[in-house]
């Protein structure tokens, strides 16, 4: 379980309180106004933001004072989640061990990840030399080999169409119905929220509520999410 | 640790200067001399790149750009190579006198306040205009739109436009090239001398070498530093200032100075800086092609010295610049950039001398000549280099940061696969820059050689003093190619298949 208690979060001279509990495994879309701090909520879980004041818990462990990259975590970012001068399988592989180090066995798991994005036969190539979906799959791959417990997505697919980006979250729900990871995905479109989302949580007014069911808050918004919803 | 070597020597100095023997006649002569010559220098400098870069900024002519490029070549010129040449054209037997001679009039005399002058002229021109010219283009090509609208003619886009970006950019630019000339040493060492032409580097130089009163060496250093000091931290302040307004990066189309009457004028700026660039490099030139037969091994074991010290100066540079870099990018201390700054402030000599005194009770200065001379360049390429690897850090930073924390990348890893290779071709290029100013390097290296150990700017300058001015173009022109060729090579090797 995922526990984010009595915490408050400043970025910048804007804050955010949340008091919520996500359980293991379950997938989370965090909707709400633009400007309402859903990126400073999932930053916040990631390591970058830190809590001014509470804590944050992850099966028991605190995390609160964990570097981004000791923290059960991975996360894809709106841009830049390749390194252009690296190839695919190296940008892939670094999920596995961030010095590229990799051993035999190990560089047979990059191949195998790569292969179940479907880009078995790019190891070779550079990020430039790939389409958005592709660089996204990559992107994904990484993800897989990291078998990390907590997924966070800030808007990965925002620059894809909306044929690709649903491609790409339904990727997404394999990945971690595979992994059994706990996924928390930023959104502004509810239409995301409902493909892949169990929950929702919501985000406005200063303060991250406790998940809800999609559909039932979806299908009956309070009203500062109908006025954001239209 | 930077700042403890800057800072170290430099309390070293003030120590010993206590003990001095006060502040005599030539010293004030010296003073006095520093200051005049490096204000005439800037003064001449920065009114000659007016015309110069106003005509740049008017013309598109073929080979502007290379023209451009190449007044960025002196900062990385040996100044002993520029020094020939300018003889070579200037001097006594030089062409400008052999063409005077021939209409039966006097030939010239470089030495003195005038060659010093002209030397530092031909070094900071280029630098002068291309920092004006710089105000030039930022002017959004819309105003110049706007005043060709407007009918504007020249006096009135001089009066609307020019004058004030001129305002605004001539006194850092003479600030700029004042604080350089303060602490010219090798240019009044060639071409300066005697108690009418010197500079308070050379009387540093000149207490050391000739009197070895460490004393009046350090007082005349303590001088020094206050002077460049002052200076260096006005250009900063000067030369900090914000653009007049942005535009929406349109073509740039002039309207104005279609006159027969401009196009002269400014065919002519032109023209001037041309010749005033090339002639004395293509006459170094000359006299070096039948001087390369004339080399000894000398001159050889010189060039290989040279080669070793740019190499190691290089390194020490990589390894202080490219920390610090990553600090001041990740916003970790103000305090290291501050210090990289220092090294602008103090001088070769100065250091120098600082070193010699720390050194000197424990071990012999001049077993370590070349060691010395590689640190104290790197730590003189230092500021340049931070101010060339900064931005990209901040970018390489902003950018991959938070991808590599999250990966955990942390440490090594980082510098490896991310830092590195993202800063590949600033790394080149800080690199190429500061194997060639090492490799031109004539300062701090007169102080501490002894007869048997020689530099090649330093064997140019002993063949020049033994009057074998064949031989010593010769090795000028090796000097020549070895520093253009080491900047060339690096800073290809840093862009050599990088990627966006």
């Amino acid at each position: 379980m995922l526990r984010l208690e009595s915490c408050e979060i400043e970025n910048g001279g804007f804050s955010l309180s949340a008091d919520l509990q996500v359980e293991a495994g379950a997938k989370l879309a965090i909707i709400g106004p633009s400007g309402a701090g859903k990126s400073t909520l999932i930053e916040a879980i990631a390591g970058f933001l830190p809590l001014r004041a509470g804590r944050l818990y992850w099966q028991g462990d605190d995390l609160t004072e964990r570097a981004p990259g000791q923290r059960p975590v991975a996360m894809l970012f709106q841009d830049g989640n390749l390194f252009p001068h690296l190839t695919v399988a190296q940008n892939a592989g670094l999920g596995l061990r961030a010095n590229l180090r990799l051993s035999r066995p190990e560089q047979d798991q990059v191949q195998q990840a790569l292969s179940r994005v479907g880009l078995g036969d790019l190891a070779a190539r550079k990020p430039a030399e790939l389409s958005g979906g592709q660089q996204s799959r990559v992107a994904l791959a990484r993800v897989l080999l990291q078998r990390r417990d907590i997924l966070l997505l800030d808007e990965p697919f925002a620059a894809l169409g909306p044929a690709l980006k649903n491609e790409m979250l339904d990727l997404v729900a394999e990945i971690v119905s595979e992994t059994g990871a706990t996924v928390l995905m930023v959104s502004h479109d509810p239409r995301d929220a409902r493909r892949i989302a169990d929950q929702v949580i919501l985000v406005a007014e200063g303060r991250a509520q406790p998940p809800l069911v999609t559909a039932e808050l979806l299908d009956n918004p309070p009203p500062v999410l109908k006025a954001y919803l239209g | 640790m930077v700042a403890a070597l800057i800072l170290g020597t430099l309390v070293a100095v003030a120590l010993r200067a206590e003990a001095g023997s006060g502040f005599g006649p030539s010293d004030w002569a010296a003073l006095r001399f520093t200051l005049m010559q490096a204000l005439l220098s800037a003064g001449l400098s920065v009114g000659l790149a007016i015309g110069v870069a106003r005509a740049l900024a008017r013309r598109r002519f073929r080979g502007r750009s290379l023209l451009i490029a190449l007044l960025g070549a002196p900062f990385i010129l040996p100044v002993i190579v520029a020094i020939l040449g300018l003889l070579a054209v200037f001097g006594r037997a030089g062409w400008i006198s052999q063409i005077l001679v021939f209409f039966g009039l006097e030939p010239l005399q470089i030495y003195g306040l005038h060659g010093v002058v002209l030397a530092h002229v031909f070094f900071n021109l280029p630098l002068a205009t291309r920092l004006i010219l710089q105000g030039w283009q930022e002017i959004p090509a819309e105003r110049f739109r706007l005043a060709a609208q407007l009918n504007a003619g020249p006096a009135a886009i001089w009066q609307l436009l020019e004058a004030p970006m001129l305002r605004r950019v001539v006194p850092g630019a003479l600030a700029v090239v004042f604080a350089i000339c303060l602490s010219s040493f090798a240019v009044a060492l060639t071409l300066g001398g005697g108690p009418r032409a010197t500079t308070i580097e050379l009387a540093i130089y000149q207490a050391f070498r000739f009197d070895f009163d460490l004393g009046r060496a350090a007082l005349l250093s303590a001088v020094q530093l206050g002077l460049t000091g002052v200076a260096g931290f006005a250009a900063l302040r000067v030369a900090d200032n914000e653009g007049v307004g942005v535009g929406l990066d349109r073509a740039l189309r002039r309207w104005d100075g279609e006159t027969m009457l401009a196009r002269c004028l400014d065919a002519g700026w032109i023209l001037f800086a041309t010749l005033f660039l090339i002639l004395p490099l293509s006459a170094m030139a000359v006299a070096g092609i039948s001087g390369m037969f004339l080399l000894q091994a000398s001159v050889w074991v010189a060039a290989l010295t040279s080669v070793l010290v740019a190499a190691v100066s290089t390194l020490l540079l990589l390894i202080l610049a490219l920390p610090m870099a990553a600090a001041v990018a990740t916003g970790r201390s103000t305090l290291i950039e501050v210090a990289g700054i220092l090294g602008l402030a103090a001088s070769p000599l100065v250091i120098g001398t600082g070193l010699f005194i720390v050194i000197y009770p424990f071990a012999d200065p001049f077993a370590l000549a070349l060691p010395v001379t590689a640190l104290v360049n790197a730590v003189m390429a230092l500021p340049f280099a931070l101010r060339i690897l900064v931005p990209r850090a901040r970018e390489v930073m902003a950018r991959y940061g938070r991808l590599a924390l999250s990966l955990n990348m942390a440490g090594g890893p980082f510098w490896w696969w991310v830092f590195l290779p993202r800063m590949r071709a600033q790394i080149g290029f800080a690199a190429g820059l500061a194997a060639a100013l090492s490799m031109g390097d004539l300062g701090v290296i007169t102080l501490f050689a002894d007869p048997e150990v020689a530099t090649l700017p330093l064997q140019v300058y002993r063949l020049m003093g033994a009057y074998r001015m064949e031989a010593a173009a010769g090795a000028a022109l090796l000097l020549l190619i070895l520093a253009m060729g080491a900047f060339w090579i690096l800073d290809r090797g840093g862009r050599w298949h990088a990627e966006a």
